[in-house]
């Protein structure tokens, strides 16, 4: 990972409670606003993602987590009368500007979709994806070792090393989203979004990704979006409570469910809502 | 459960008596609705049952033809009385007078002109032309003696068809009591044959049905297809992909589009044919009944259809594998080309196959751009004048001779094995397309 820390002047009157800064942050947010026509999802929300580190995304359904994480790949492009506003800076440059390539940014962050969704088509044409539309490797020889380490990396090459000319949608759903993964990290990308990989699977296929997102940590800034505390206490080094389209509170993840220091944030990890 | 609560609620058996009663009644509404299912199922097949009973019972004496044998001598003093075999001398000679020599040779007790001219009326007029062909073909042929298998007339192939009988007066089987006699004499001396009807299915239309043929409909019917398919369908993808990817979605420009194309999908034929006829042939100076200005304007007509059908299709793409390309950084037209197209594909090709079904039937339209004219020759281009084949059906139902009843329904069974031909290679290629994902 290169040397580099970026981070942006935080502003005076910021509600957040904790530490929004990071140290080396590669992503820095200042007073991002999602709306959705003229409906408000997201408020002034500050916040860094530094290089090695998963950044657990927490908060009740409808609290604008998802909404947020979509800023990062500019996913939110797609949807029809949304804006986002503020600063929202990748290496100190402003990847809402006009200029900025979403092609080129969405090759640098990746994402992991909620629900499993292998392209249909062949195991390795999954994988081969995303390296052969930027052009990554020279030949097929090339091609054959990205997503062989891909898969491995991904965790899948021992299960579907036979079967790589079979259709990735034939895999059971835990492994179809370490297919979709490995096709993430095929294109070797700088920052992974997550958007709760693991709602769709089982307790088994859960704990497989949650082991599998502890060794990309080595690798590349994570930022996942979960329903479950647990897992963001299992997987996270640093939490973000969110509520109603505010960042309540961030901070290491072992004192956010330990020692909350705001009301809502306790209230949640407790379970007296969400 | 407190006291209260069982004396003023509805016992479980009173309950059950009621969810009793509403089984029966919903059991009963299924039943009804089952029926009214099965009647129209059985309605609507009857109907199908019934054209085809129609059409086929009509039409299947078409593939038969009976033809006579006539023994030509081919006389040098009526072909070539100079002995030049000048073609041209040749091509203009007196056919007619071979053919009614061989019959009279066959009855030499018919006289004067009514006689003559009821016996000759026993072949086509077809058979001084075939006679010219084999000539022209063959001059050697002159001055020798050779048998000839000619086509019977319609009333002739109407009688030996069993479509009238002999006991009919003679206005009602259009053959005088001689002609028949002559018929009896010609079948007992095994000079009248049924043979496989190639010649309808090769041949343009005609004045005498025995020699009409959908050959040239069927041509006109196959270009006119092509240049609409080949029009209308890149053009209808085009459009169903631009205004689903691309299109600034809900303004009002884009409002406007999709609302005048749906109008446009319901608007008569016949508009369409007025358009062409004013656009294509009046200010584009298109030649008229040409296949060209008729595939221009069935592609006027299919677009809508098919641009609906594809947006249709485009649409039940799931998001989430446009999501997935575009979190891998696939371009806009990346994600089209790699994952939508192939995805969407099944279902814009079953739009332009009902596209392509509605344009193989479609007669209005093609009359306002002069595809109506009487053509004898097949088109070899789509610049040539054609028509097509429900054109052909509407052509030949307006003709008065009986021969003709016999070749619409001829006509309608090609244009039914037409559609099922292609909506099965349809379903075929779509098949492929599926498993191709």
């Amino acid at each position: 990972m290169k040397d580099f820390a970026y981070s942006l002047p935080v502003p005076k009157d910021i509600k957040t409670i904790g530490t929004v800064t990071a140290p080396g942050a590669i992503f820095s947010c200042r007073n991002v606003q999602v709306f959705y026509g003229e409906k408000q999802a997201i408020r002034d929300v500050n916040i860094d993602i530094a290089p090695k580190e998963v950044l657990a995304m927490i908060g009740p359904s409808g609290c604008g987590k998802s909404t947020f994480l979509r800023c990062f790949n500019r996913m939110n492009d797609t949807i029809v009368g949304a804006r986002v506003l503020g600063q929202i800076e990748l290496e100190g440059k402003d990847i809402q500007d006009k200029h900025q390539d979403v092609v080129q940014l969405r090759a640098r962050v990746g994402m992991v979709f909620q629900k499993p969704n292998p392209f249909p088509k062949s195991i390795y044409e999954n994988v081969a994806y995303g390296p052969r539309i930027h052009g990554l490797a020279a030949d097929r020889g090339e091609l054959d070792e990205i997503v062989n380490s891909s898969l491995r990396r991904a965790g899948l090459w021992d299960e579907v090393k036979d079967r790589l000319n079979q259709p990735g949608t034939s895999l059971s759903g835990g492994q179809q989203q370490r297919l979709c993964i490995a096709r993430t990290i095929a294109v070797n990308p700088e920052v992974i979004l997550m958007d709760e990989p693991c709602s769709a699977l089982d307790p088994i296929a859960t704990a497989k990704i949650e082991d599998l997102i502890d060794e990309l940590r080595e690798s590349y800034a994570i930022c996942i979006v979960t329903h479950s505390m647990q897992q963001a206490a299992r997987v996270s080094q640093r939490t973000a409570y969110f509520h109603l389209g505010d960042l309540i509170e961030v901070g290491e993840t072992t004192k956010i469910f330990t020692n909350p220091r705001a009301k809502l944030t306790e209230d949640y990890i407790t379970g007296r809502f969400g | 459960m407190s006291d209260l609560e069982l004396t003023t609620g509805p016992t479980t058996a009173q309950t059950r008596a009621k969810v009793q009663a509403s089984i029966k009644r919903r059991y009963r509404a299924e039943m009804r609705f089952r029926a009214y299912g099965l009647f129209a199922t059985m309605l609507g097949v009857l109907f199908v049952f019934l054209l085809f009973f129609s059409v086929f019972s009509k039409g299947w004496s078409i593939f038969g033809q009976h033809y006579v044998k006539l023994d030509v001598f081919y006389d040098a003093a009526v072909l070539d009385p100079s002995g030049t075999r000048n073609p041209d001398t040749l091509r203009s000679a007196d056919y007619q007078a071979l053919v009614r020599a061989s019959l009279r040779a066959g009855f030499p007790t018919v006289e004067g002109r009514r006689e003559l001219r009821e016996l000759t009326g026993l072949v086509s007029s077809g058979a001084s032309m075939q006679l010219q062909r084999a000539v022209m073909q063959n001059p050697t042929l002159i001055g020798t003696r050779d048998d000839q298998w000619v086509l019977a007339s319609s009333q002739v192939d109407w009688l030996l068809k069993g479509r009238t009988t002999r006991n009919a007066s003679e206005d009602e089987r259009r053959l005088s009591d001689a002609q028949v006699t002559w018929l009896d004499a010609l079948q007992a001396d095994q000079c009248i044959e049924r043979r496989f009807n190639k010649q309808f299915f090769t041949a343009g239309d005609s004045r005498d049905p025995e020699l009409a043929g959908v050959g040239g409909a069927l041509a006109g019917s196959l270009l006119t297809l092509l240049v609409t398919l080949l029009l209308s369908f890149p053009i209808g993808a085009a459009a169903a992909i631009y205004l689903e990817e691309f299109a600034p979605p809900e303004t009002r420009v884009t409002d406007l589009i999709e609302v005048n194309i749906n109008n446009l999908a319901a608007v008569p034929s016949i508009v369409f044919g007025l358009l062409g006829l004013s656009i294509f042939i009046g200010f584009f100076g298109m030649p008229r009944s040409a296949t060209l200005v008729g595939g221009l304007v069935l592609t006027l007509l299919t677009l809508p259809t098919i641009i609906i059908a594809s947006r249709a299709a485009i649409k039940a793409v799931p998001p989430s594998i446009r999501e997935a390309a575009l979190g891998m950084g696939a371009s806009k037209i990346q994600c089209v080309v790699h994952h939508v197209l192939p995805l969407a594909m099944p279902g814009m090709l079953t739009g332009a196959i009902i596209g392509m079904a509605r344009a193989l039937g479609e007669t209005a339209p093609l009359l306002m751009i002069g595809m109506v004219a009487f053509i004898v020759d097949v088109p070899q281009g789509i610049m040539d004048p054609a028509t097509v084949l429900p054109v052909q059906v509407f052509l030949w139902a307006d003709s008065p001779e009986r021969g003709f009843i016999e070749r619409t329904s001829g006509a309608i069974i090609v244009l039914l094995l037409f559609l099922v031909i292609m909506n099965a290679s349809a379903v075929i290629l779509r098949n492929r397309f599926e498993k191709r994902w």
